[in-house]
């Protein structure tokens, strides 16, 4: 097998290792638009990367750091300009994104691959990034070790969490902090468009099979895997965009986990 | 407002606590302390500011004036009003109630023990999701206890629960303090059992109207006038010597000489 395909695969089963468990928790807090929002506002990092002459890695991880800083000082608050969350993050989003695609206009165009920013570009992970990829998801993975109790209790409740003794902001924080780093990482994968279905959808697959959260979040571990390594087979095989092939073998593995579903509520 | 002379066995008091949200004020020199092995209850109507209050005595709310002082190293167990998970988190009974404990105190049997001790045994190995509102009560009671609490904190216990159910519940409670020793403070709108469940009343309607044994405040002037004579003299009809009777409007009038209803 080539090299540039071993390494894609090992790009993707680590993005998919730490996207598990990460999606899981995303899709208990219900922060999926809140996911969309941070890879969203990944490209408008991108475009100032561009600008400034620095790498995009560190400008979408900054822009994502400062989304995270702003929703998290914004929840709690009462209802600022009596917009919703959920509208305030599809501003955001989209402003975002937008924004970012008007400066990139700006950007001397000739070497920059815009579509494999926005549905990501597997095939090119070099050893540089393969290493980067290794340190920051051991990292991403370590806290979410780390916080995993605390985040567990306040998914749960989160004033019971604060009155036993949890500092839920704090908790809430970090984990918005990984969620941005996750999605600077698994934007070489899937691209900045797609990132969230490595969150949600592997998540929600393991979802019926699992009689404990621990298991789940293995198990979108898993199920984010075999996507990975599907999707990359099939683009291989059928010539198909890589990223997009990565999605679309995940939402079979979905399709598949349903009859599944339907005899666990059954029972 | 009646004075109860000061012990030292105070777990928690709250007092010259002022909360407005957006410019409303919510609650206004509110005060309210619970000791050792007693029951405390607020009651008050809709939006007098009960749940605010807890969650200021509890600290999950700053007030904007006044102080919560607690006794040094106070162990609380706080009892929510609701809890909705959602559905797509995998969580038993049992997984819930080991969330956030220490080794120790989540070992298999405490939990076993204390499930059975709130009379929900039956549900330990049910989705946390799939449970009636009366059973879940009771799994938050049993987390509640499971952390060894000096003070049980309970945001309408009752909720969801049938009448049956709820009177079966508040005598729970009050077996948990008789046996454990530790102070219950609770919210409550259900006025007829809580008056002959509680030792202490505090009724808050953004201020506290009058404060007390339930029987004096039953007869506050304050608290017939917000819950009306009728059931402010029905609940008064539990803790006194019936020398009269009383009519509809719930004035006294001697005994057989009237045309409302009688007690007891």
């Amino acid at each position: 097998m080539d090299d540039f395909l071993i390494r894609a695969g090992l790009a993707g089963l680590v993005v998919a290792a730490i996207s598990g468990p990460l999606g899981a928790f995303v899709v208990w807090r219900r922060m999926a638009y809140f996911g969309a929002t941070l890879s969203h506002s990944a490209l408008l990092g991108i475009a100032l990367g561009l600008l400034l002459g620095i790498s995009p890695m560190i400008g979408v991880a900054g822009v994502g750091i400062v989304v995270a800083l702003v929703l998290s000082a914004g929840s709690g608050g009462d209802g600022a300009a009596h917009l919703s969350e959920d509208t305030l993050l599809g501003i955001l989003a989209h402003g975002a994104l937008a924004l970012g695609l008007v400066l990139i206009a700006f950007a001397d165009n000739a070497r920059f691959d815009l579509m494999g920013y926005l549905f990501g570009d597997i095939l090119a992970v070099g050893m540089t990034d393969l290493y980067w990829l290794f340190g920051v998801g051991t990292l991403i993975g370590g806290v979410l070790l780390w916080i995993w109790r605390p985040l567990l209790t306040m998914t749960v409740h989160a004033e019971l969490a604060q009155v036993e003794g949890i500092d839920v902001a704090r908790v809430r924080l970090v984990f918005m902090l990984i969620l941005a780093a996750l999605v600077a990482l698994a934007m070489k994968i899937v691209g900045v468009l797609l990132v969230t279905s490595l969150l949600i959808i592997p998540a929600a697959t393991a979802r019926p099979l699992s009689r404990t959260p621990e298991q789940m979040a293995a198990l979108a571990a898993i199920c984010g895997g075999l996507s990975v390594l599907g999707g990359l087979s099939g683009s291989y095989v059928f010539d198909t965009p890589s990223g997009p092939s990565i999605v679309v073998a995940s939402m079979v593995l979905f399709v598949l986990s349903r009859p599944v579903a339907a005899l666990s509520i059954r029972r | 407002m009646p004075e109860r002379d000061d012990g030292g066995n105070i777990l928690i008091e709250a007092s010259g606590i002022d909360v407005s949200f957006s410019g409303r004020p919510i609650l206004k020199n509110a005060e309210a302390s619970v000791r050792s092995g007693e029951i405390m209850t607020l009651i008050g109507p809709n939006g007098a500011g009960k749940t605010t209050m807890i969650k200021v005595m509890l600290g999950l709310i700053p007030p904007h004036g006044g102080t919560v002082r607690r006794r040094p190293g106070l162990r609380i167990g706080y009892m929510p009003q609701r809890l909705t998970i959602d559905p797509s988190l995998p969580l038993t009974v049992n997984g819930f109630l080991a969330l956030g404990l220490d080794r120790a105190q989540a070992k298999m049997g405490r939990r076993r023990h204390v499930l059975s001790e709130v009379g929900a045994s039956q549900v330990a190995d049910s989705a946390i999701q799939n449970i009636s509102g009366g059973e879940l009560q009771r799994v938050l009671l049993a987390r509640a206890l499971l952390r060894d609490p000096d003070l049980l904190v309970l945001d309408e216990p009752v909720q969801g629960v049938d009448v049956w159910g709820q009177t079966e519940l508040y005598a729970l409670i009050r077996r948990l303090r008789d046996e454990r020793g530790c102070g219950v403070l609770m919210v409550s709108h259900d006025l007829h059992v809580v008056m002959a469940a509680t030792d202490q009343v505090v009724c808050l309607n953004h201020h506290v109207c009058c404060a007390g044994h339930p029987e004096m405040v039953s007869r506050h002037p304050e608290f017939v006038s917000l819950f009306g004579t009728e059931i402010a003299g029905e609940l008064a009809v539990y803790h006194h010597q019936h020398d009269h009777d009383h009519d509809v409007h719930g004035n006294v009038v001697p005994h057989g000489d009237h045309e409302g209803h009688v007690h007891g």
